[in-house]
């Protein structure tokens, strides 16, 4: 069973965990958008001149 | 293994992994995450133990981060590899991540052990803050230099040097005396925890290991493809 209740420390634990929450998840995301971006960038470059390139 | 140094290669290598260490670090992130909250509380610590679940990984998966920015630029500067640039740029941002989440974890641990949110004498916590200095050191030296090949080799010898400082954080809780605790996980001996703790942390370091991994290989995958739309842009301005 899981143990939610932090007691007198909740106020420690939590914002470690909601600190490392946030940044994981704005360290994925940034990752895959970037990888989106460029990606798609990258195909509209070559659909328009795919010879020369 | 160096066939992989080829672009190319690379790409075609890591695109059907990528999505697997991806799928792989959410499940076990989940996995931990459970791990970590079913444990019981610790005798002397209570539930600040819970802290360390998520300090600790961000504390190796920084430092490793690290190695793997140092040796990319050792590779980047030496053989001039275009790869091992991308790689060393790709490793740097998310590096700075997790060592500052280890410097702001840490200090909420801090505050209710030690009753202190900081200790500017002790040497893991001044070797960490230094170490996330060069991060943001090569962060900013990259962005503030505009000849991208001027940037990299600057950014990559300023890598290099902060390699240094590594061994010093490992081994400053052995060298010096300090607030914060000696090795707890590779030490002569064995890991100085209780099954109940080693597991979610164990658990937890393979997730975030995962996750780094997958933002890593995201990341230099998105750098060989920005060249290339830089480099085209660059030959149509020319032809235009």
């Amino acid at each position: 069973m899981l143990d939610l209740d932090m007691g007198r420390y909740a106020a420690f634990v939590w914002p470690a965990w909601a600190i490392s929450a946030v940044v994981l998840a704005a360290l994925a995301a940034r990752a895959l958008l970037a990888a989106r971006r460029w990606s798609a960038e990258l195909r509209r470059l070559e659909a328009e001149r795919p010879a020369k390139d | 293994m160096f066939g992989l140094a080829n672009p190319d290669r690379f790409l075609r290598f890591t695109r059907p992994l990528t999505p697997v260490v991806w799928g792989l670090a959410v499940v076990l992130l989940a996995v931990a995450t459970w791990f970590a909250f079913a444990a019981p509380e610790d005798y002397q610590q209570g539930d600040t133990v819970r802290i360390m679940f998520v300090h600790v990984p961000a504390a190796s998966i920084g430092l490793a981060a690290y190695a793997a920015l140092g040796v990319s630029s050792f590779f980047a500067l030496v053989f001039r590899h275009p790869l091992a640039d991308a790689a060393a740029r790709a490793a740097a941002l998310p590096g700075a991540a997790f060592t500052a989440l280890a410097l702001i974890t840490g200090s909420l641990w801090g505050k209710p052990m030690w009753g202190a949110w900081w200790a500017w004498g002790d040497a893991r916590l001044m070797s960490v803050l230094i170490l996330f200095l060069f991060y943001v050191g090569y962060l900013a030296l990259r962005a503030s230099i505009d000849d991208e090949t001027r940037a990299a080799r600057a950014a990559a010898v300023l890598g290099l040097v902060g390699l240094v400082n590594l061994p010093i954080v490992k081994f400053s809780v052995d060298w010096w005396n300090t607030l914060h605790q000696p090795a707890s996980l590779l030490r002569a001996g064995g890991p100085a925890m209780p099954a109940v703790f080693l597991t979610p942390l164990l658990t937890m370091m393979a997730a975030w290991g995962l996750l780094f991994l997958a933002v890593w290989l995201t990341a230099i995958r998105t750098e060989i493809v920005r060249r290339r739309v830089l480099s085209i842009r660059a030959r149509r301005a020319l032809e235009a």
